[in-house]
């Protein structure tokens, strides 16, 4: 494909979206008589739970990584937190397929307007134009039953107000800004409680991640669909930090070290509670 | 009825071309160079919002001289063009390489078929992962022709007191502090000799070749001065 060059009239503008559809190059759209407002007919690939919450730095993120299709598990090791950008991260609940695709073309349209412009988007910026993509994916949602949905959490550090934010999404394209925590997917309710219990103003880092760590822990706990740590295979959550110095994944071995005190704690405690 | 004069390709030709060269000639210099840890790229610029050196994907970036619209037209098509290929395909397949023969095609189809050709020189350039052999630098010129470079590039090619200057003080193996100060040095030689150069005076980026990912950087006033002290 020969890109053209474009006449002021016709330009795409600082949109890495508006340039596919010009070029006719992103994914083709579902067509309404491929779905009639039912479940489709095959097992796809699901992600499910995902939490944000601020501390004094800024935000942590993290996400379990269990993929399923219908009742079996398709996948131990699915990554659910990504880097939006230097400043911003993106989690994703939902059907996998248009939830990574979500992700790559938000990434994109990110670094793409960055580019053009030479200016980077405000958080709100970001947290907008995420929040037509969901709104975009709404067709497919409603023309597969709500199969297709996909739900992602966005959280970044804001470089104008200097502190961290959380913003969450429902199926409409709904875009609300959370004060200090959420959680989504399947067990977002039990991770919500249990960050809602433990969460105080101005946690350290180390706090902070044991906390989006247990919280994990608890929505695996109750929710099938949400994988707990596997020291056998030694997958732990995905876990981020965005604080004024960027984008940052937390070590594998952190991780496992949080886990460690936590189930201590809890053994300690009593397990069976 | 007005009958066409007959004009000679080799008039038309020339023509074009002197016209371009003319009025390329009259912006100022911008030049790359390899250094130890990856490629400077430096222009004189008084501006700290108009840029001639910009950034087009992971491990690439442009610089133009000649008319702002006009390059800053092939820089947008740059950052699509790489965009596109990176979405489509995977980011290690976006090549400078690439890039470098399609602003060939545009300019030398600009220069072949319409009126006036495009009042540019555009550079491109690639930083390798491992070492300097992996580094590209590639001119292109209005005319669409397109040639790479090895070391250093300075544009338009007919800056003479530039590349001449840069010529007899570059070596392999640079640092930073050390090729900051041969462009500054480089780029005033095109200047009467009572003008100095200070770091307002330019605008100057590098591609890290320890990047992970996005390797351009800006070098903005303040490094700017500590790296001259």
């Amino acid at each position: 494909m020969t890109l053209p060059i474009f006449d002021p009239s016709d330009d795409p503008g600082p949109s890495f979206q508006a340039l596919l559809r010009k070029l006719d190059a992103g994914p083709p759209p579902l067509d309404a008589a491929s779905a009639g407002g039912s479940e489709p007919g095959f097992a796809f690939t699901h992600g499910t739970t995902i939490v944000a919450l601020r501390y004094a730095d800024g935000v942590v993120m993290a996400g379990d990584r269990r993929a399923t299709a219908g009742s079996s598990i398709a996948h131990r090791a699915m990554e659910k937190v990504h880097p939006a950008d230097r400043w911003s991260g993106v989690a994703i609940a939902g059907a996998a397929g248009f939830a990574l695709e979500m992700v790559r073309t938000f990434q994109l349209e990110l670094e793409h307007y960055e580019k053009l412009t030479g200016n980077a988007l405000s958080l709100e910026g970001k947290a907008n134009m995420l929040a037509t993509m969901v709104r975009a994916n709404l067709p497919t949602v409603i023309q597969t039953g709500g199969s297709f949905v996909v739900i992602p959490l966005f959280a970044g550090y804001d470089m104008r107000r200097r502190n961290g934010r959380i913003f969450t999404y429902d199926a409409t394209g709904g875009r609300y800004e959370e004060t200090d925590f959420h959680a989504d997917g399947s067990g977002g309710r039990d991770a919500r409680t249990t960050i809602k219990l433990g969460w105080t103003e101005g946690m350290a880092r180390e706090a902070a991640i044991e906390l989006a760590v247990e919280a994990l822990y608890e929505a695996a706990d109750e929710d099938s669909a949400t994988g707990g740590p596997d020291a056998v295979r030694g997958i732990y959550p995905t876990v981020a930090t965005i604080t004024a110095q960027g984008y940052e994944d937390t070590p594998e071995s952190e991780v496992a070290e949080r886990f460690a005190a936590l189930i201590q704690r809890k053994t300690e405690r009593g397990l069976n509670r | 009825m007005t009958m066409p004069f007959y004009v000679s390709p080799e008039q038309v030709i020339a023509d074009k071309s002197k016209f371009a060269r003319n009025n390329i000639a009259k912006g100022r210099a911008l030049l790359a160079m390899q250094y130890a840890d990856g490629i400077l790229i430096a222009a004189e610029n008084p501006s700290n919002t108009i840029r001639k050196i910009a950034e087009i994907y992971d491990r690439i970036a442009f610089g133009g001289v000649g008319k702002i619209n006009e390059f800053d037209q092939l820089r947008q098509y740059g950052v699509r063009f790489a965009d596109v290929r990176g979405y489509q395909y995977s980011r290690e397949d976006v090549h400078a390489r690439d890039l470098a023969n399609a602003y060939g095609q545009i300019l030398g189809q600009t220069f072949t078929h319409d009126l006036k050709p495009m009042e540019v020189e555009i550079l491109v350039a690639e930083v390798g992962h491992e070492n300097a052999a992996g580094d590209e630098l590639y001119r292109v010129t209005f005319d669409g022709l397109f040639v790479d470079e090895h070391g250093f590039c300075v544009l338009p090619s007919d800056a003479e007191a530039v590349s001449s200057k840069l010529k007899e003080s570059y070596s392999d193996d640079l640092s930073l502090q050390d090729a900051v100060k041969i462009a500054l040095k480089s780029l005033e030689a095109a200047l009467p000799p009572d003008r100095k150069l200070t770091a307002p005076d330019i605008e100057a980026a590098v591609l890290e070749r320890k990047a992970r990912r996005r390797a351009f950087r800006r070098l903005e006033d303040a490094e700017m001065e500590s790296l001259f002290a």
